[in-house]
């Protein structure tokens, strides 16, 4: 048997009847990660001693195993974990060690997951291709000529790749979803409020929510219930008033899904389109009630993004000032000399361009102009989701408007860039639960289609995403782990 | 549209250093990327409320109760200059 | 030409609460360098804040007492600036919906009484502190700086005065009472000396009649009401010297020196301020509810004025010394303790307003300082009530127990002070000094009843004060007229 092939749960069920022992599942993935993270480079940091030891002694604990015991688990380096270096991808916290952990990313411990290491993103999950890492790009397992996507791209090229069993990731504007479409994987991201912050290095904290990136839904939504819950230590946290109950097989009959005409018009591609369309023929053949749902103003989606998320970021970034953690540049008796020496050989490209961009539109006359509008425009958003979603229980649409592109393609252009994003953003301004899970191959590669929820329905949306992965019947994995199939591990 | 000043105010803000000769490349990226942003004050929306929250949650607060912290070798670890127990900085001069 | 000064008031209040603004770690003063931090008040990646409900409790009574409305939604805002004490590179603060608004405090000063509009009272949290090396506080010179965080997120809470003050003397008044308020309320220790009461002062002069303000300048952090008082006098005299000599003001930060009694400018920050202030994302809204302000209102400490009016009613204090005492909130507790151990109110308040005020103003102790507490006080004046002692000797008696710190019984007995009403010794003693004075004799039996005293006196002198006058007076009437 391909142990890189089992999902999360027949893994648990194999440890459960002793035919795999957490130790060799942990090899596997570490074995794989040897073999082929040099030419992915999904990983920042491998923690293999440890996750050797995690394993080992999770196989000699007796009595009842834990819920998640065993699981070898990639983290975003977005997450703080306790002692393990937090760089989230820049130069600015290459040595940074944090003093407490994620409380989400605890949670998964306590359920006894073995970390395997922290994935690459783009730095400070700024970007959409994995390329804004201050330490080298992540390579897509499908075509290593080709991104990821991202930020979470290094999660989701382990999951791909076959080296992680799943991985945790975060999405501010589709930052999991997205990476997921690029890789052939699944990926969700849940209602904003759901999944404690905290530990989480903020981006936009209006938009920020930490989700799975797994190989198939019924991982998601295993790992959900992990995830979910009140944190005292974040305000914006609320319980997760429907419970995370695991999908059954069940046909979408009666289920009314509406395609978002203005996210599937011009500016998505022809390739794309076609795996969409036959994907939404499967849904109606398994039952569901397709229709056309309308967001009237998604065109100011982006725009509005693009105005409050650097905005946040700006002041989120502030902390980064060389005082008590991290870089601090420049041999200066001047303070402000010391900041901007600090913060300007610390950050990337990307990075500093936002907090321009946000400090721009905060600055003195212009935040009516800008931020105020934004806000206004958000409203607007939310109302237009609110209606879309009182005629149809979900709304359907590509994850992205293409799929994975070449390395360097878009990285001068940053707007470019920025579009590659347009299905994702609306999402994340309603704080709305949305999946990508994936519809087929375009030339080769995987295609991503997002199904939205109404928000704390995370359960209802994960079911259909079910019925819809059975409908899609998508099998495919990427070359990395076919490969393996020959070896006969 | 984002003159070079523009670019040296919100640098200075920040405390982001922008050499002379990233000014013309930093300006025209800001102007295409706020070009496109411009499209939303298209938008009348005058009679509309903002948004800052999707979540309409109120008064979240904690208990007043204290517990220990962190260590001072835990606050002090991560420190790039650290001397008699606390952070060292260049001179601050008032303002 | 006539010029009124305008003056506007910003304090900062450090609440007493026990845990810091938005994390739980512990509030109190100095410490050993960062030994009271965490995560959140370091500012470290990831760190989120959570707000102390007691903080807005606190700053409810505060907007109360200041007779403020509260508006029903409040929010936090974040304001925006690089410096090394901010761990975020922001103050969580509140900008256009600040906790509490439009209020004001009524100061009296020789009998005249001036209002002071109350423009808001918002939340926010403090600052860590820097150590400047090469210290001796000067701040120009040191090379580098220390920074330490126990101080970092401490409940602040800064209150602004409308700029209605037209002098220094009103200005000390307003903050004299609002300090006395706050530590009615019990919301904080307000102990100037360790920052935990703050205050910055804007000042403009204009002719007088003149409505549109002047270019203002800020006297900023003065450590004590009275050179509050004085460095607006000074400042305001430079501003008056500039204009006529037909100068121009400039908007700065002024500095007093309290030592020579001298303004000057401090440098300032290079750019001018733009602060961003956004919402707040990390935190939710704060919804006050009729209910809640209700039950703060209900459950609010009583305040100076109600405090006097109780006295006054029910302990038949005088109007002014009821003033007096309450106009402290520490005099006013040391008084109720005292009536607690002796049910004589009022003896017990003329004694704290002459002899108790008159030692301290004397010696210029604080009240805290005081070595005598109040249940010893009610035991010398039970003392002298059972005439034990007489009111002339309670008197040295007290002033030994504020110089020494001891008993009144034991101050009694070793100096053997207890007074003498026993007759058979006194008339022995009358007998001596009636045979001692013959002349004397013939004069009062002559009808100068005066001399009379100077019998008591005698008395008096040969047992130190200790003889009960009126036993005396007895005796020697009798024996002399007899
Ligand atoms: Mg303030
Ligand atoms: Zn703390």
């Amino acid at each position: 048997m391909n142990l890189l092939r089992l999902t999360a749960i027949e893994a648990l069920k194999h440890m459960e009847e002793g035919t795999v022992s957490s130790l060799e599942l942990t090899d596997a993935y570490l074995s794989q990660i040897s073999s082929h993270d040099s030419e992915v480079s999904a990983y920042l940091k491998v923690t293999g001693a440890e996750a050797r030891h995690e394993a080992a002694a999770i196989d000699a604990k007796k009595g009842e195993r834990a819920p998640l015991a065993g699981l070898p688990t990639a983290i975003k380096d977005v997450l703080c974990t306790e002692g393990i270096t937090t760089t989230c991808a820049s130069r600015m916290l290459e040595n940074f060690k944090p003093i407490y952990t994620a409380t989400c990313v605890r949670q998964m411990m306590e359920a006894d997951i073995v970390t395997l290491g922290k994935t690459n993103m783009d730095e400070f999950a700024m970007g959409s291709s994995t390329e804004n890492s201050a330490y080298g790009p992540t390579r897509n397992p499908w075509d290593l000529g080709r991104v990821p996507g991202g930020s979470s791209g290094g999660s989701a090229a382990a999951v791909a790749a076959g080296e992680a069993i799943w991985a945790l990731g975060s999405d501010t504007g589709g930052s999991i979803r997205q990476p997921a479409a690029f890789c052939g994987v699944v990926g969700l991201k849940p209602t904003y409020g759901s999944v404690s912050r905290y530990g989480l290095i903020a981006f936009a904290s209006s938009f920020d929510q930490v989700g799975p990136i797994t190989k198939n839904v019924m991982d998601a939504a295993l790992m959900m219930r992990y995830l979910v819950g009140k944190d005292p230590l974040d305000s914006t946290s609320v319980a997760h008033p429907a419970e995370m109950k695991m999908p059954v097989k069940r046909d979408l009959s009666g289920i009314r899904m509406g395609i978002v005409k203005e996210l599937v018009g011009e500016g998505i591609d022809p390739g794309v389109m076609t795996v969409f369309n036959d994907a939404v023929e499967k849904l109606k053949a398994a039952g569901a009630v397709i229709g056309e749902a309308s967001l009237p103003h998604s065109d100011y989606a982006l725009p509005a993004y693009y105005i409050l998320a650097p905005a946040e970021a700006s002041a989120n970034l502030a902390r980064f000032d060389g005082v008590r953690f991290g870089l601090r540049a420049g041999d200066t008796n001047d303070v402000t000399q010391m900041y901007e020496q600090t913060r300007s050989q610390g950050f990337g490209e990307e990075v500093k361009r936002r907090i321009m961009l946000g400090t721009y539109a905060l600055s003195s006359g212009y935040y009516d102009a800008y931020y105020g509008q934004a806000q206004k425009v958000r409203t607007l958003i939310v109302r237009d989701f609110g209606q879309a979603l009182d005629e149809y229980d979900l709304l359907i649409s590509p994850t992205a408007p293409t799929t994975a592109f070449g390395l360097g393609e878009k990285t001068d252009d940053p707007l470019t860039m920025y579009k590659s994003d347009i299905c994702t953003i609306p999402v994340n301004l309603a704080g709305l639960p949305a999946i990508s899970i994936p519809a087929g191959l375009s030339g080769g590669l995987p295609v991503g289609f997002q199904i939205i929820g109404k928000a704390f329905t995370t359960p209802d949306l994960l079911q259909a995403a079910y019925s819809a992965e059975l409908a899609f019947g998508f099998d495919k994995v990427s070359p990395l782990i076919e490969g393996r199939d020959q070896d006969g591990i | 549209m984002v003159s070079h000043e523009d670019v040296k105010y919100v640098a200075r803000l920040a405390r982001l250093r922008v050499e002379e000769d990233e000014l013309e490349r930093y300006s025209g990226q800001l102007s295409s990327i706020l070009n496109h942003i411009d499209k939303i004050s298209e938008l009348d929306l005058t009679e509309v409320e903002p948004t800052s929250h999707v979540l309409k949650l109120s008064n979240i607060f904690r208990e007043d109760v204290s517990r220990p912290g962190v260590s001072r070798e835990d606050a002090l670890a991560n420190g790039p200059s650290v001397e008699n127990d606390a952070f060292r900085v260049p001179a601050i001069l008032e303002g | 030409m006539e010029y009124e000064a305008v003056i506007g008031l910003e304090i900062h209040v450090e609440l007493s609460t026990e845990s810091k603004m938005f994390c739980g770690c512990r509030v109190e003063f100095g410490g050993e360098p960062n030994t009271r931090t965490c995560p959140v008040c370091l500012a470290h990646p990831g760190a989120l804040p959570v707000i102390n409900g007691e903080a807005i409790r606190s700053i409810a009574r505060i907007g109360l007492a200041l007779d403020c409305s509260i508006p029903e939604k409040s929010i936090f805002h974040r304001k925006n600036y690089f410096y090394p004490d901010l761990p975020k590179g922001y103050q969580i603060s509140q900008f256009d919906q600040p906790f509490a608004v439009e209020g004001h405090l009524d100061v009296t000063l020789e009998n005249e009484t001036f209002r002071v509009g109350i423009e808001r009272v918002h939340q926010e949290e403090d600052t860590a502190k820097n150590i400047h090396a090469g210290e001796s506080g000067r701040i120009a010179g040191s090379t580098y700086s220390m920074i330490d965080f126990n101080r970092s997120g401490t409940p602040l809470v800064e209150i602004v005065t409308k700029p209605e003050i037209h002098s220094p003397q009103v200005a000390r008044a307003f903050l004299n009472k609002l300090k006395n308020t706050l530590l009615y309320l019990n919301v904080s220790d307000c102990n100037m000396e360790e920052g935990s009461l703050r205050c910055d002062a804007n000042v403009s002069i204009r002719p007088v009649g003149e409505t549109t303000l002047g270019v203002k300048t800020e006297l900023k952090n003065m450590n004590s009401f009275k050179y509050i008082e004085k460095g607006l006098q000074q400042e305001i005299a430079r501003q008056v010297e500039l204009l006529k000599d037909g100068k121009r003001i400039v908007q700065q930060t002024v500095h007093y020196d309290v030592a020579s009694g001298d303004i000057s400018a401090l440098r300032s920050k290079e750019e001018a301020h733009d602060y961003r202030y956004f919402p707040e994302p990390d935190l939710v809204p704060i919804l006050a509810s009729r209910e809640f302000v209700e039950e703060i209102r209900a459950n609010m400490p009583e305040l100076p004025h109600a405090r006097a009016q109780r006295y006054i009613s029910g302990f038949g204090l005088s109007a002014y010394n009821a003033e007096v005492i309450t106009a402290s909130r520490e005099l006013a507790d040391y008084f109720e303790e005292t009536i607690a151990h002796l049910d004589d109110a009022k003896t017990v308040s003329n004694w704290i307003m002459g002899e108790l005020l008159g030692y301290l103003n004397a010696t210029g102790q604080e009240l805290s300082e005081c070595k005598v507490t109040p249940e010893e006080l009610a035991v010398l004046l039970g003392m002298i009530k059972s005439g034990q002692v007489s009111q002339n000797i309670g008197k040295d008696v007290f002033a030994q127990m504020c110089d020494t710190g001891s008993k009144a019984a034991d101050i009694v007995a070793t100096k053997g002070l207890t007074q003498i009403s026993d007759e058979t010794e006194l008339e022995v003693l009358a007998d001596r000094v009636i045979d001692a004075n013959p002349a004397q004799v013939q004069q009062y039996r002559a009808g100068k009843q005066q001399v009379l005293g100077f019998f008591v006196g005698q008395i008096m002198k040969e047992t130190k004060g200790r003889a009960n006058p009126q036993v005396v007076n007895e005796i020697l009437k009798k024996k002399l007229t007899g």
